[in-house]
């Protein structure tokens, strides 16, 4: 909502010495956020009112340009060159004298141009930055108009000392859409004096109704009133300072008949429609729109009807309004040629909110109208609206109203609200007086009934937003001020801190971190094409998508099933921007697709039943939290020690075993295979029996379709499958001295060395404390196919030294273990 | 005892002599003096601190002496084996400590020479200032809840007193999820945790819910469509709204500084009544100290507990949530919101890994 200072201050009596900054802050303490102020910018030297005497069409141009007389109150008119066309002879319009600087520092000068001496320039509204919309110059009134004599300053006439405070006005407070709500609230804001423009009473016109209107559905429309006018002059302008509100307010000039539907609904509140009576056939009917049924509207959208939801005016010929939100294209005023409207029907009604919504959400038309009645118009004003709408157009285009006004109205009584006065002090923690809070009830609109602390308050018909104590507390304490509310901290009964799965993820974060890796969060939006890059077969289950509806981008509709696509792209991002060396992670929730049943939508009148709850929460599926790793370039980097170390598979499966460790549990590692992983380093991680995660070198398809760099490593892990790490049971330490044996052996290719280390454990028993891999060797003497794997083994009892029988015991039977499980033969 | 008057041969017991001594001592001192390293020093050592050395073949001859000049002569030896000693002593300390000297300063290394061969990882600053939040309220005994980012359109919106049709509902820039019945969205805001958390338990409750939301919003300088928000929510008897100024308060004090204080302006959330948008002030600001938008906030709506179960006559609460991207904006002094949601590890790494 666009608010000029000076239509305020016509209803407001601003105190004096009241700057523009002391308004923001009283606005921003209403709750009225203060979006922007506009100030018009300032034109220096000679701006004065003139009017044109003489139009001298030159056509020898390749444009039209037009070189004109215009008396500016001197002696003699002066010659100007023009090459807008808007303006006829008689038209008074702003001119900027030579030494007058516009805005965008502009200097006007006596110049040459098209062969003519021109000797000003006549403005535009864009040129006097009054606004963006008119191209054209700003003609203030034609031959005959009330304007100001040629000569007069036109800085004033032209609002240029306008200030414009656009407000954000929540969806609550419907009533600030208009200038009387604006007032209102000002007047309290400020403590200042106020008038009330919806205050007027209508005249009672006389005669019979003059059309015949019925409303069908009264529960969507309590309220519709109709008036109707003849003898319009359909050239006739709107007067300049209406248009110059109009302008002002972001709303542009049509017709004299709807510029004052416009202008009464900025003034009161009360949206409205004009229609061209002689184009209306028949009675009118509010009704809701059958089958079938089509409206071409005023933007002129061919638009199917909600049958049964859409809520239309109608007449003989079908419909001819979309109630609330836009009006017809049959019926629309015209203001000139074939489309002269000289006689006009006037509507001014009241619709349902949440109705209006749909309607205006169904076709995308967020029209002024709709913004309106969507967040509630006072009831009250229809007939005062059509009579300030009826003033304005006997005023400047000459009509005169027919007959006398329809008024359907079925409001039912407006509600009573019990509260009790010290609850607001109870909310807002300040100790208000019920005498405090009756006044500042009163200085809403409310009236209030009751005595001692048991009110009964009636909210005021244009704040249909107060229903219930709630709303009238809110009321209390925000014209109260926030400003009083004193700063005490609650005491909360001890919590129990974080939760595991909480401690867990921060543990994992960390252990990343503090291992090189950055962490890169990324969009969790994902295409088929990101999934085809990583090689998916087709039934993998990570193509089944949850789809988006509405997505930002169409190539990437839906919602990720595993973090690679997206870690992904940030490694491709920071590698494009010239890193070369990179470990990142990632951790956060994915998004399983599948059919599942449809979350229910029940009331919230109390807490939906124990059945309906478990059905909502069970709609909603699970959402597990997993954490990836991608590795590329060096993990080392070369420097003045030596060369450098590539990242590899192996990295990936640290990773992991990082992640593991974190989490307190065991991690196992076996070869898997999976997309996007190359099929022979590819380990699949379980803990237990059950395979949680993958990690090892990208398919090299998969960096070829991803332009990653070749051997680019990665991890992916589901951190909610890790089972809960139990409480770690401190070992009892042996001081004995330990014995130390190494030992190699040969083994063919494709065992695992985990299988030998196993094995090797199981042989050893109890008295084995650790056991390490310190080498792996390929080559003579050992037999191709075959590799050596050296391993380190700590022995060592609790209660005794260890004697070299012992010692070699363990050995032999860790190595006949080995040999048993494996085929492992001892390296001589 | 007569030995005092035996006689005995003066010759024989020369070695004795205080003269004879003196040089013994002045000798091993001459010697001592002129090793040139420790080698030296050890290849002279057995002349003159050896078995036989002059100090200790001197000390054989005692025997001859008649008692009456045994004394003086063992005093005599003593002090010389003791100044031969420690003669020896203090060369020998001083050539270690030439050594040491020589051999340290060889091998004195250049201590300015990187070692980054293991890179510096980081959490990212949206995670740790998020930690850093719920760290906060834990210490005011506040649990922190989760809740998923895929949501029950009901929770997101209806539990929360924003009715089907109600403007607040279009202006969230919802996205939808299909198919048009799932009843799903991506939650516009970490609200629905209130919601959930009131469902699952019975006042008190005091909880944090951190977490990631959506709007359909283009990324640009200043949006993101994906961001962060922490809500916190308290359900108990008797709390007001100064209750809810106390607790930001405290919360802006613990994240931007002692100074910080926040200032209220009405507002309206549907699910919050009476609300309020609060701005904080920022002393560090890089344009300067100044009040900076933060967050949402009010009293939880009485629709709203009735929805969850709760008596809005026995208890009332207070509600807020505030956008971390916006904070660590002003915080850190980001200009760019691309910066944060990019991913580029020049952006993240300064920021470690508990910034």
């Amino acid at each position: 909502m666009r608010v000029p200072i000076g239509w305020l201050a016509e209803y407001v009596d601003i105190p004096a010495g009241t700057s523009v900054e002391d308004l923001d802050t009283a606005f921003v303490r209403l709750g009225l956020e203060v979006e922007e102020i506009h100030r018009p910018e300032q034109v220096t030297g000679p701006l004065v009112v003139g009017k044109v005497t003489e139009i001298e069409e030159l056509t020898e141009f390749k444009k039209p340009i037009r070189f004109c007389s215009v008396d500016v109150g001197e002696d003699a008119p002066r010659g100007i060159v023009c090459g807008a066309r808007n303006f006829a002879v008689g038209d008074t319009v702003v001119v900027a004298l030579p030494g007058a600087v516009l805005p965008g520092g502009f200097e006007i000068a006596s110049r040459k141009t098209y062969d003519r001496i021109s000797d000003g320039m006549i403005c535009s509204v864009r040129e006097l930055g009054l606004g963006e919309d008119h191209a054209g110059i700003l003609v203030l009134g034609g031959e005959g108009a009330d304007v100001p004599p040629p000569g007069t300053p036109a800085g004033p006439v032209t609002g240029l000392d306008d200030v414009v405070i656009e407000l954000a006005v929540t969806p609550d407070r419907g009533y600030c859409l208009a200038m009387r709500g604006i007032a209102r609230e000002m007047g309290t804001g400020l403590a200042a004096p106020w008038r009330d423009p919806a205050t007027a009473t209508p005249p009672a016109w006389s005669g019979s109704p003059a059309w015949s209107v019925a409303v069908e559905d009264p529960e969507r429309c309590d309220r519709f009133s109709m008036l109707a006018l003849d003898g319009l002059d359909p050239t006739a302008p709107s007067p300049w300072w209406l248009r110059r509100r109009l302008t002002q307010a972001g709303i542009r000039s049509i017709s004299l008949a709807v510029d004052v539907t416009n202008y009464v609904m900025l003034e009161l509140g009360q949206p409205m429609h004009a229609f061209d009576r002689d184009k209306v056939s028949g009675p009118i009917t509010v009704r809701l729109a059958r089958e079938g049924e089509k409206l071409t509207t005023l933007d002129g959208t061919t638009r199917t009807l909600a049958a049964g939801d859409d809520l239309l005016i109608t007449d003989d010929t079908g419909p001819i309004g979309l109630a609330a939100v836009m009006g017809g294209a049959t019926t629309e005023i015209g203001n000139g040629g074939d489309r002269a409207t000289t006689s006009i029907l006037l509507e001014a009604a009241h619709w349902e909110p949440t109705g209006v919504a749909r309607t205006a959400r169904r076709h995308r038309l967020p029209s002024e109208a709709a913004k309106r009645f969507e967040r509630g118009v006072d009831p009250e004003l229809t007939v005062v609206a059509l009579a300030r709408a009826a003033d304005l157009l006997c005023e400047y285009g000459g009509a005169t109203v027919v007959g006398g006004v329809v008024d359907l109205d079925t409001r039912g009584p407006r509600p009573q609200i019990p509260l009790d006065a010290g609850r607001p002090a109870r909310v807002a923690g300040v100790p208000y007086t019920p005498m405090q809070v009756v006044e500042l009830l009163t200085a809403v609109g409310c009236s209030v009934d009751g005595d001692g602390t048991d009110l009964l308050v009636t909210p005021p018909s244009w704040r249909p937003d107060l229903t219930d104590p709630a709303d009238l507390i809110e009321e209390v304490v925000r014209l109260a001020g926030y400003d009083d509310i004193p700063s005490v901290l609650p005491t909360a009964p001890p919590g129990r801190g974080l939760t595991d799965v909480q401690r867990r993820r921060r543990a994992i974060g960390r252990a990343l971190a503090e291992t090189g890796y950055v962490e890169a969060p990324s969009y969790p939006f994902v295409g088929t094409p990101a999934l085809d890059a990583l090689g998916l077969a087709e039934d993998d289950e990570r193509r089944q998508v949850v789809l988006v509806r509405n997505p930002l981008s169409e190539e990437e509709p839906a919602l990720r099933t595993t973090l690679l696509p997206g870690l992904l792209a940030t490694l491709a991002r920071n590698l494009s921007r010239g890193q070369r060396d990179l470990a990142l992670f990632e951790h956060g929730a994915v998004f399983p697709g599948g059919v599942r049943a449809p979350a229910p939508l029940p009331g919230v009148e109390g807490r939906p039943d124990d059945e309906t709850l478990a059905a909502l929460l069970g709609a909603v599926p699970a959402q597990p939290w997993h954490v990836a790793v991608a590795l590329a370039g060096s993990r080392e980097p070369r420097g003045w020690w030596g060369a450098g170390r590539p990242a590899t598979w192996a990295d990936a499966v640290e990773a992991a075993r990082r992640v593991a460790a974190a989490s307190g549990v065991e991690l196992t590692v076996r070869a898997g295979e999976r997309a996007p992983w190359h099929p022979g380093r590819c380990a699949e991680l379980l803990v237990g029996d059950v395979v949680v995660g993958y990690a090892g070198e990208l398919h090299p398809r998969v960096c070829a379709a991803l332009e990653l760099p070749a051997r680019t490593s990665v991890m992916e892990l589901d951190v909610d499958a890790l089972p809960a790490a139990t409480v770690a049971v401190g070992p009892p330490i042996s001081a004995f001295p330990p014995v130390l044996q190494d030992l190699a052996l040969v083994v063919r290719d494709e065992i695992p060395s985990a299988a030998v280390a196993e094995a090797l454990r199981e042989g050893a028993g109890e008295l084995l404390e650790s056991l390490r891999l310190f080498d792996v060797y390929t080559g003579a003497p050992v037999p191709a196919g075959s590799r050596s794997l050296a391993f380190a083994l700590t022995l060592r009892a609790p209660d005794r030294t260890l004697t070299g029988e012992e010692a070699a015991a363990v050995r032999d039977a860790a190595v006949a273990a080995a040999a048993a499980a494996t085929g492992a033969e001892l390296r001589a | 005892m007569s030995g005092a008057n035996d006689p005995y041969d003066p010759k024989q017991v020369a070695a004795l002599s205080p003269e004879a001594l003196d040089e013994a001592v002045d000798a091993a001192r001459t010697a001592f003096a002129g090793a040139a390293d420790l080698e030296g020093l050890a290849a002279v050592r057995p002349a003159h601190l050896g078995d036989r050395a002059p100090v200790l073949l001197a000390r054989r001859e005692l025997g001859a002496l008649p008692p009456a000049a045994r004394s003086d002569a063992g005093k005599r030896v003593n002090a010389a084996r003791v100044a031969v000693t420690e003669a020896y002593a203090a060369r020998l300390a001083e050539l270690e400590a030439e050594r040491d000297a020589r051999v340290l300063a060889e091998e004195r290394v250049d201590v300015t020479l990187p070692w980054d061969r293991t890179p510096r990882g980081a959490r990212h600053p949206l995670t740790t200032l998020t930690d850093r939040i719920a760290d906060i309220f834990v210490g005011m005994g506040y649990e922190v809840a989760d809740g998923p980012e895929l949501e029950a359109e009901w929770l997101n919106f209806d539990a929360l007193n924003i009715g089907r049709d109600h403007p607040a509902r279009t202006m969230m820039d919802t996205f939808f999820v299909a198919p048009e019945d799932s009843g799903l969205v991506l939650r516009t805001h970490t609200s629905p945790v209130q919601a959930r958390t009131m469902l699952s338990r019975t006042p008190p409750i005091y909880v944090v819910a951190p977490g990631r939301v959506y709007r359909t919003d283009e990324l640009d300088a200043t949006h993101t469509p994906v961001f962060h928000q922490v809500e916190g929510l308290a359900i108990d008897r008797g709390l007001t709204m100064a209750h809810l100024r106390g607790t930001l308060d405290h919360l802006a004090r613990s994240l931007f500084g002692a100074d910080a204080i926040t200032r209220w302006r009405p507002s309206y959330f549907p699910f919050t009544e009476p609300s309020a948008e609060f701005d904080v002030w920022f002393p560090e600001h890089r344009d300067g100290p100044r009040w900076v938008e933060w967050g949402g906030c009010g009293m939880v709506n009485p629709r709203v507990l009735v929805a969850c179960g709760i008596d809005p006559e026995e208890y009332s609460g207070f509600a807020f949530g505030m956008g971390i991207e916006r904070a660590l904006q002003f915080r850190s002094g980001v200009g760019d919101m691309r910066d944060i949601v990019e991913g580029d590890v020049r952006f993240t790494r300064p920021f470690g890994v508990e910034q």
